[in-house]
């Protein structure tokens, strides 16, 4: 069952792609690079559950964290850059 | 036993992925899309670490499991605010639909 799962979210990470790719202004694609990130870190989970090797928790956490600063990194670059200039 | 209740748990936290991401695809606006891919997708991957937990009790993964759980709850909420606040001053309109703008003024 956990194997089906993880095919499942890995079909799931089309839809934020389509949404990078598609997306009418910038911060539609950046809404979609945040998601992509979290969706990455539940396939990690389902990994973790499948292997059973414990130690990939931490790159959980690890890849939560990054996604974080990258996404605050993005929104300071969008909020001190205006649509006219 | 835990573990039918830990795949119980996958199987919720994953439906309510599918959700946020049906909502990324299907609604009108910027933050209104910001909202629906938040906030389910913040349920889903606490229900996904919370089945982690369930599966392997109190030991170092589970116990990291509930760490990673509190670092989403804050981490995916503060990214929402941030980019909801710089989508507005970099200055995308919200659409037709919305009615009222408080942060307008400010």
């Amino acid at each position: 069952m956990l194997q089906y799962i993880l095919y499942f979210q890995i079909l799931l990470c089309v839809f934020p792609l389509y949404r990078i790719i598609a997306g009418p202004t910038i911060a539609d694609r950046m809404v979609g690079i945040e998601k992509l990130g979290i969706l990455v870190t539940s396939i990690g989970v389902i990994v973790i559950l499948l292997t059973n090797q414990s130690w990939m928790i931490d790159i959980v956490i690890a890849w939560t964290i990054l996604s974080f600063i990258s996404t605050l990194t993005l929104s300071k670059y969008l909020e001190n850059k205006k649509l006219n200039d | 036993m835990t573990e039918i209740v830990s795949n119980i748990l996958i199987a919720i936290g994953s439906l309510f992925n599918l959700f946020s991401c049906i909502g990324l695809i299907r609604l009108p606006d910027a933050y209104n899309r910001l909202q629906a891919s938040t906030k389910a997708i913040t349920m889903g991957m606490c229900t996904i670490l919370l089945g982690v937990t369930v599966r392997y009790g109190f030991t170092g993964v589970g116990v990291k499991a509930l760490l990673a759980i509190v670092v989403i709850f804050f981490t995916a909420t503060v990214s929402a605010h941030t980019l909801a606040r710089g989508t507005y001053r970099f200055g995308i309109k919200p659409g037709k639909e919305t009615l009222r703008d408080d942060f307008k003024e400010s």
